[in-house]
């Protein structure tokens, strides 16, 4: 091993830095196998895992998977489907018939238009990252009232916390609907009050929700909660 | 002998009219994340050579011709600031700037995974501030920290760093003197890790030996640039994970 080692301490490492001896382990993402070497393809984490050597990155763009639930907003509206942006490279295909009306042709603008957000599941991705959002299932709408804010994709993880105990309790605090969709956008709704301190517990969750600090620092940031009824 | 003559570039002492040693490259700072607004970007301060690279995507490419199916575009664009030199430079693109985008473009493309990201464009933007000698070079440093830091998934970082001739002499990381008139200028483009070149242009004339000095020099000075663009990127996220 030259630079960046595997162990339990996370460790940073850039592209093109040594991991480790590749010795019967699974390169995962983030990494290359090369010259009986695992390389670092990305700035980030060192993580393994059930033998597999993966690098979490510390920025990286949403690239948008089959079954993601997501946060789009309409970028685009045709005859008979939406351009939706997925917080991704690509824009989204909803087709009108993957859409929760009965929407008759060219009528796609009656039911959703420029800006809506909605909550939709990704479909499909092809190999040339199109991708197909549906609307069809529990929980899948547009989405009336509310803000959206936008985390670093990377930080989703940090907000649901482990069984979504962190995003939980964020809700119990303030008094306010929040759904985080895998595509890095929050979506809450609740008082004036509940919002705002909903959006900073998000952003403090966001910056540190990893560190051993975070209990505290929520506990430090739940005392300037409103009170529930406020509103 | 070429070069021009009768310009003393190196002093009776066997240094440099800056105080160098042949093989001493000037002094090297490098920040990540300078830009707030951008995905990734970096600051390069190199002798007098100031640098911004900023990297924005990867994003859908467009105009759609230039899509590629099983990978993406990286499209890169070098500029002067006109105060970057002490005469003016007239803003905008011209024929230097073209083949040094080009070029650099290239040169990414040669270790930013492209296949990752079918159909999209990554956009990387140079903007020299102060020029003295070997932007290209100090570019292409800039731009590889920019692309780690934003996230872009590379096989190695490309570093850039340029050898010449003066005085028939072979000497590294020519200053703004012996860029003008030396004999000879070797600009590469290294990954340091795996020792690959992943571009090479020479002006002027250097015999096999010569070559291959300067060669050394450069991948000797890519090692001290690496660790230098690693310690940079370290330095961003210290303090834990962010």
């Amino acid at each position: 091993m030259s630079q960046g080692q595997t162990g339990a301490e996370l460790r940073l490492v850039t592209p093109g830095m040594a991991i480790g001896p590749l010795s019967g382990k699974r390169v995962g993402s983030g990494a290359l196998a090369q010259n009986e070497q695992i390389i670092a393809t990305r700035l980030g984490w060192v993580r393994e895992l059930n033998d597999t050597v993966s690098v979490d990155p510390i920025n990286s763009t949403y690239m948008p998977r089959s079954g993601d639930l997501i946060i789009a907003i309409v970028a685009e509206v045709r005859n008979n489907l939406w351009f939706m942006n997925v917080n991704g490279p690509f824009q989204g295909l909803l087709p009108m018939s993957l859409a929760p009306w009965k929407v008759e042709f060219g009528a796609a603008r009656q039911h959703m238009g420029i800006g809506d957000v909605v909550m939709a599941r990704i479909q499909e991705v092809d190999e040339c990252h199109n991708v197909v959002l549906t609307m069809k299932g529990v929980g899948l709408r547009r989405l009336n009232e509310g803000s959206v804010m936008t985390i670093p994709v990377n930080h989703v993880e940090r907000i649901r916390g482990n069984n979504n105990e962190t995003l939980l309790r964020l809700r119990d605090v303030c008094d306010c609907r929040i759904m985080v969709g895998d595509n890095g956008r929050v979506w809450i709704d609740g008082s004036a009050e509940g919002t705002s301190w909903a959006r900073s517990a998000i952003k403090l969750a966001s910056q540190s929700g990893h560190k051993l600090s975070f209990a505290a620092d929520l506990a430090a940031l739940e005392k300037n909660a409103p009170k529930r009824g406020d509103a | 002998m070429g070069g021009y003559g009768d310009v003393k570039l190196l002093r009776e002492d066997g240094l440099r009219l800056d105080g160098r040693k042949i093989d001493e490259m000037r002094p090297i700072e490098i920040e990540a994340g300078y830009l707030p607004a951008a995905d990734g970007s970096a600051w390069v301060k190199h002798g007098l050579n100031v640098a911004v690279a900023a990297v924005y995507g990867p994003m859908e490419a467009h105009p759609r011709k230039i899509q590629r199916q099983d990978r993406c575009v990286i499209d890169v664009r070098y500029n002067m600031a006109p105060f970057s030199t002490s005469d003016r430079i007239r803003p905008g693109y011209n024929r230097r700037s073209r083949e040094i985008s080009k070029v650099t473009a290239e040169a990414l493309e040669s270790v930013v995974i492209c296949e990752r990201y079918p159909r999209s464009k990554i956009r990387v933007e140079i903007e020299i501030l102060s020029a003295e000698a070997g932007t290209r070079c100090v570019g292409i440093t800039a731009a590889a920290v920019a692309l780690a830091d934003a996230g872009i998934p590379m096989r190695d970082l490309l570093v850039g760093v340029a050898s010449g001739k003066v005085e028939d002499t072979v000497v590294l990381d020519l200053d703004k003197a012996e860029d003008n008139y030396g004999q000879a200028d070797l600009p590469v483009g290294i990954l340091p890790n795996t020792g690959e070149i992943a571009f090479l242009q020479m002006d002027g004339d250097l015999s096999p030996d010569e070559f291959n000095l300067a060669m050394e020099y450069n991948f000797k000075a890519a090692a001290e640039i690496h660790d230098i663009m690693v310690d940079a990127l370290k330095r961003r996220y210290e303090g834990g994970e962010n």
